[in-house]
């Protein structure tokens, strides 16, 4: 058994291939993942087109303007202008000041502004009408609030959690959970299946060593790195990102633990029914990664999905995995809040462990 | 019948409709060098795994050491020796690890292992590449490596499957002297082959045609009995009489 596992470690070890795809790819994924892909407005590019040209219009266009989200790219003359600069791509909204601006608004109290946003990429198009309401939401209370409004409502939100929206939040639990799936269950199925296609399975079979012993001699190497892949993911989010954790350091590991062996679980299960690596890396691919990143709630969020594919979401690992990570390290709630999701992931490590085991007997014969 | 070490009576093994084993009967002595014969498909494979407890017969009582294979296959596989038709040695592991690693799981002290270790690679000269990772060696080095991997336990049989595949015939000659001394030593082997100038080398032989043993003897009766001159040409005769 110590040698089975040393002699596992000597083949991760010595493998360039396997050892970027265990150690080089979650750091520069965390990264990517970090630092490129954000949610986050930040000097977007607008055009606007000001019929008024008043005191009223030029403080409230200064106003977008000097806020961090915005550039003003373009100063438009006419609305013929506005598909072009549209088609030219750069800019992403353009706001229109009506006729009369100040006038319309001190005498009648109604003045209209229209927002035009390019909504080609939808999510950037909405998070900019929001954000230019916002604004200019805020600068008629501002002018208005002291004088004639009978009623006021003032809305006050919190972002609670996460209250700068930071991107990198939602991203670091989901880089976990991928990274944890796609390390374990990969690589060991692949690793089954590379002994399958060699012979040397045939000879491990042959020889006094039971199933199980060769089946958890391969894998625990794969618990031990995963694990520190998890470690290191979670540095790299906590000092690179400032992801904070707020609840128990040991709870999160012993749930990334768990979720470690429900993965390897599921990649022991793929080797069972592939007799080659290309199959086992094409179903761990295409059965496993696409799934956990589409239906885990990891990127769309599936609260909007139709009902079916909500259910299907419910036999995804990774969708409970996300939220036990994301209600430990943000919301910082214990073990009492998350034994529903501790509970199911424990039942599908036990489905695939009990499903492994009887389908290498069954190989075996 | 004591010295029987191999008993195999009306094995039959069927995949769905395909029958690829039909009603073998046959045994082998101790220490003897048993060749078993056939075409490719003729189901030598399909029989070479029973015998090891890599699959179960669909019908049929067979006993190897002693022991019934489909009761007490660990105690079958404490007592065999294995070789497959791929190369069965991991390649980016040294010599040195492999012998490690293959009599670790046959639950070979440290010392054993290592005994057996510096014997086997004396007697193969390659005390100087110990070290070396087995994919940068010549296939018929590592041939024998494989095979002295396979007999380090001192096993009672050794299953060769097709061993000397693909390697030249000065390799294969000094691979078939390991055999002997194998043998000699008071193992018994079991080997399939498709080279039948091998099977003159066995003390007695099987043929395999379709599923079903043709011919049973030691090579000079066979010839006797096809009335030619070479295992080859019996072989051939078999073969056609089927067609």
């Amino acid at each position: 058994m110590k040698g089975f596992i040393i002699k596992e470690f000597y083949h991760i070890f010595r493998d360039v291939r396997t050892m970027v795809i265990l150690f080089g790819m979650p750091v520069v994924q965390v990264l990517i993942f970090g630092f490129a892909i954000s949610t986050e407005i930040k000097d977007a590019k607008i055009a606007i087109l000001d019929y008024s040209r008043d005191n009223m219009s030029l403080e409230l266009s200064n106003k977008i303007i000097s806020s961090d989200y915005f550039i003003l790219s373009e100063i438009l003359e006419d609305e013929n202008q506005i598909e072009t600069v549209f088609k030219a791509g750069k800019i992403k909204e353009v706001i229109i000041f009506g006729d009369n601006f100040a006038r319309n608004l001190q005498k009648e109290q109604n003045a209209s502004i229209q927002i035009i946003a390019d909504a080609s990429d939808p999510n950037t198009a909405n998070l900019l009408v929001n954000y230019t309401t916002g604004i200019i939401r805020n600068y008629m209370t501002e002018k208005m609030g002291k004088q004639s409004m009978p009623i006021e409502i003032n809305t006050e939100y919190k972002m609670l959690f996460n209250p700068e929206i930071k991107s990198v939040f939602m991203f670091v639990p989901g880089i976990i959970t991928i990274l944890l799936m796609l390390v374990s269950a990969m690589m060991t199925s692949i690793s089954i299946a590379r002994e399958k296609e060699l012979g040397t399975m045939e000879v491990l079979l042959v020889s006094p060593l039971k199933p199980i012993q060769i089946v958890v001699g391969k894998v625990i190497p794969y618990v031990v790195l995963s694990f520190v892949n998890a470690i290191t993911i979670l540095l790299l989010a906590f000092f690179v990102f400032g992801m904070p954790v707020q609840g128990s350091v040991i709870l999160l590991l012993a749930e990334s633990l768990l979720f470690i062996i429900m993965a390897l679980a599921l990649g022991v299960f793929i080797s069972t029914v592939s007799n080659s690596q290309q199959t086992a890396m094409m179903i761990s691919m295409f059965a496993l990664m696409l799934p956990t990143i589409l239906l885990s709630g990891f990127i769309f969020p599936i609260e909007n999905m139709p009902e079916v594919l909500q259910w299907l979401c419910n036999l995804m690992p990774t969708k409970w995995f996300i939220i036990i990570v994301k209600d430990i390290m943000l919301k910082g709630v214990g073990l009492a809040h998350i034994w529903q999701e501790t509970f199911i992931i424990t039942g599908m490590t036990a489905l695939f462990i009990g499903l492994s085991v009887r389908k290498f007997k069954i190989r075996l014969e | 019948m004591e010295d029987h070490i191999i008993r195999v009576e009306n094995l039959t093994k069927k995949f769905g409709s395909f029958t690829a084993n039909d009603n073998l009967s046959f045994f082998v002595k101790k220490g003897e060098v048993f060749g078993f014969l056939g075409a490719n498909g003729a189901g030598k494979t399909t029989a070479i795994r029973i015998l090891c407890g890599l699959l179960q017969p669909t019908s049929g009582n067979i006993e190897v050491a002693g022991y019934n294979v489909s009761r007490q296959s660990n105690k079958v596989k404490k007592n065999i020796g294995y070789m497959s038709q791929k190369f069965s040695m991991y390649e980016d592991l040294t010599i040195k690890e492999n012998f490690r690693f293959y009599g670790g799981i046959y639950g070979m002290s440290s010392r054993a292992i290592k005994e057996k270790t510096e014997y086997y690679l004396h007697k193969l000269g390659l005390e100087k590449e110990k070290n070396s990772v087995i994919s940068s060696l010549p296939l018929g080095w590592k041939q024998k490596l494989a095979f002295s991997v396979a007999i380090m336990h001192d096993p009672k049989i050794i299953f060769l499957d097709e061993p000397t595949g693909g390697v030249d015939p000065i390799a294969r000659r000094q691979f078939w002297e390991m055999i002997y001394e194998a043998a000699a030593s008071g193992i018994t082997v079991f080997v399939t082959t498709h080279y039948m100038d091998e099977a003159e080398y066995c003390q007695r032989v099987s043929i395999m045609v379709d599923g079903k043993i043709e011919a049973l003897d030691t090579p000079e009766k066979l010839k006797e009995q096809f009335k030619v001159g070479s295992m080859e040409n019996v072989f051939i005769k078999l073969a056609r009489g089927q067609q």
